[in-house]
């Protein structure tokens, strides 16, 4: 019976990522800049899961995050579950939340936004966390969640 | 205030507000103050206006302030490939305030980032245009003797109208009620309507003005333009509904003035021009006012 506690307890210490939309994967490694990471990671993807059809995995050996580095990828994998791990066991469960701000990771969608012309990181306060709205501080307008694109 | 950016109108509070009209008011009784004497202020338009620069040059000229900028991007370094922020960075070596007017949403809250300088929108894109908001609410203070508690008609292309959004926001703070008349591919975005809401504040939708106009205290034109409509036998047949005539304004409140951002193309008829209930060209005088008491505040004269 190989379960989720084994394939966790294969690192002794760090962070297991769970319950990533598989298609989402790569873009998780890019917001949290994985590739630049000099420390042992896993990645697991098309994992079957009841909740997601398809699910992804990274396990992070040595590696812990702030909750406000984590919470970048709320937008993209708001079911996101974190496994904190010390010495093979989960001390600390977590689930990722989304901001009040969020910066340089999804584009305006309003193409008259300064933002789509000149190189700015865009910022937008988080209106509705439930059905994600994101409205731009620059052009004011609003991006919601069919609408978001991620850069 | 002090050195404060005006880039949307919310950036103001209700008080700061009030402080602007109040030193309009004294900007109106003696406009020729050398407040801005030997001080230079940068009008950078990036694409041609006419009206909202001439008022802003007029207002920087009676504080006998200097002007530096251009009107045309293509004739600036624009035209180059310069990118708005080193544009703003190498005009925040060269004067005290920087009035700027761009067609991209968001170019003046992100000029406001780049400088140290307070940056005053004169209108980015579809999105703000905080002086002409504030000289509306002049004109309907000075002609109603007090904002509060007014019935507003908001006429024409609600959905776009960035004026009509503006003044809904600042009118919001004086318990007005609201009556959005505009055809139905035009009408005022849910999220004013929400706002509303959220204040406790009535307002009432329709297709045409009808009786209610007479309780009208104030109706804000604004243009309804061809190319805002997907159908256009739909447009044909509902503008005339929008272009106001005499005979649409008989027997409403003596008080009640009709206010227009301009410019008018043909929704006011010029019937109404003479009409004593007519206060869009007036509206623009008081514009000067208001634009000098912003910049006297911003800058602490």
């Amino acid at each position: 019976m190989k379960d989720k506690i084994l394939e966790v307890s294969a690192i002794k210490d760090g962070t297991v990522i769970d319950h990533i939309p598989a298609n989402s994967l790569f873009k998780v490694i890019s917001i949290l800049r994985l590739e630049k990471n000099e420390g042992m990671i896993t990645f697991g993807t098309n994992l079957e899961s009841q909740k997601l059809g398809k699910k992804a995995i990274i396990k992070l050996s040595g590696i812990f995050f702030k909750d406000k580095d984590i919470n970048r990828i709320a937008l993209i994998a708001p079911e996101a579950k974190l496994n904190i791990i010390k010495d093979y066991k989960v001390i600390e469960k977590r689930v990722v939340e989304l901001p009040d701000e969020i910066t340089g990771i999804a584009k305006c969608v309003n193409p008259m936004c300064i933002t789509n012309h000149e190189k700015i990181a865009t910022k937008f306060q988080v209106t509705d966390k439930k059905d994600i709205t994101l409205r731009c501080i620059y052009c004011e307008k609003i991006t919601d969640s069919e609408h978001i694109e991620i850069i | 205030m002090k050195n404060k950016s005006l880039v949307s109108i919310t950036d103001f509070s209700k008080d700061e507000y009030l402080k602007i009209l109040e030193t309009a008011k004294e900007f109106e009784k003696k406009t020729y103050q050398d407040l801005l004497k030997g001080r230079v202020i940068s009008t950078l338009f990036f694409e041609p206006s006419t009206r909202t620069r001439l008022s802003f040059e007029s207002a920087i000229n009676r504080l006998g302030g200097k002007i530096i900028g251009f009107n045309d991007s293509y004739s600036s370094s624009v035209a180059k490939g310069e990118t708005l922020y080193d544009t703003i960075r190498v005009v925040s070596n060269y004067c005290e305030l920087i009035v700027i007017r761009h067609p991209m949403e968001g170019s003046a809250r992100y000029a406001s980032e780049i400088t140290n300088l307070p940056v005053l929108n004169a209108g980015d894109g579809a999105n703000q245009h905080p002086s002409q908001t504030l000289l509306d609410l002049y004109s309907i203070q000075k002609t109603q003797g007090d904002l509060n508690n007014l019935n507003v008609f908001m006429v024409g292309d609600l959905k776009y109208g960035r004026t009509v959004h503006s003044l809904l926001m600042a009118l919001s703070e004086f318990h007005a009620s609201f009556y959005f008349i505009s055809p139905d591919e035009l009408r005022m975005p849910e999220e004013y309507k929400s706002h509303l809401r959220n204040k406790k504040l009535t307002f009432h939708e329709s297709r045409e003005l009808d009786k209610s106009i007479r309780d009208a205290d104030i109706i804000y034109m604004t243009r309804v333009q061809k190319e805002r409509f997907s159908d256009p036998i739909e447009y044909e047949r509902t503008k005339n509904a929008y272009v106001l005539k005499n005979e649409m304004i008989e027997g409403t409140k003596p008080n009640m003035k009709i206010l227009h951002p301009l410019p008018r193309i043909n929704e006011i008829d010029v019937g109404v021009d003479q009409n004593p209930k007519a206060y869009y060209f007036q509206q623009t005088e008081n514009g000067v006012y208001v634009r000098q008491a912003i910049i006297s505040l911003i800058l602490d004269l």
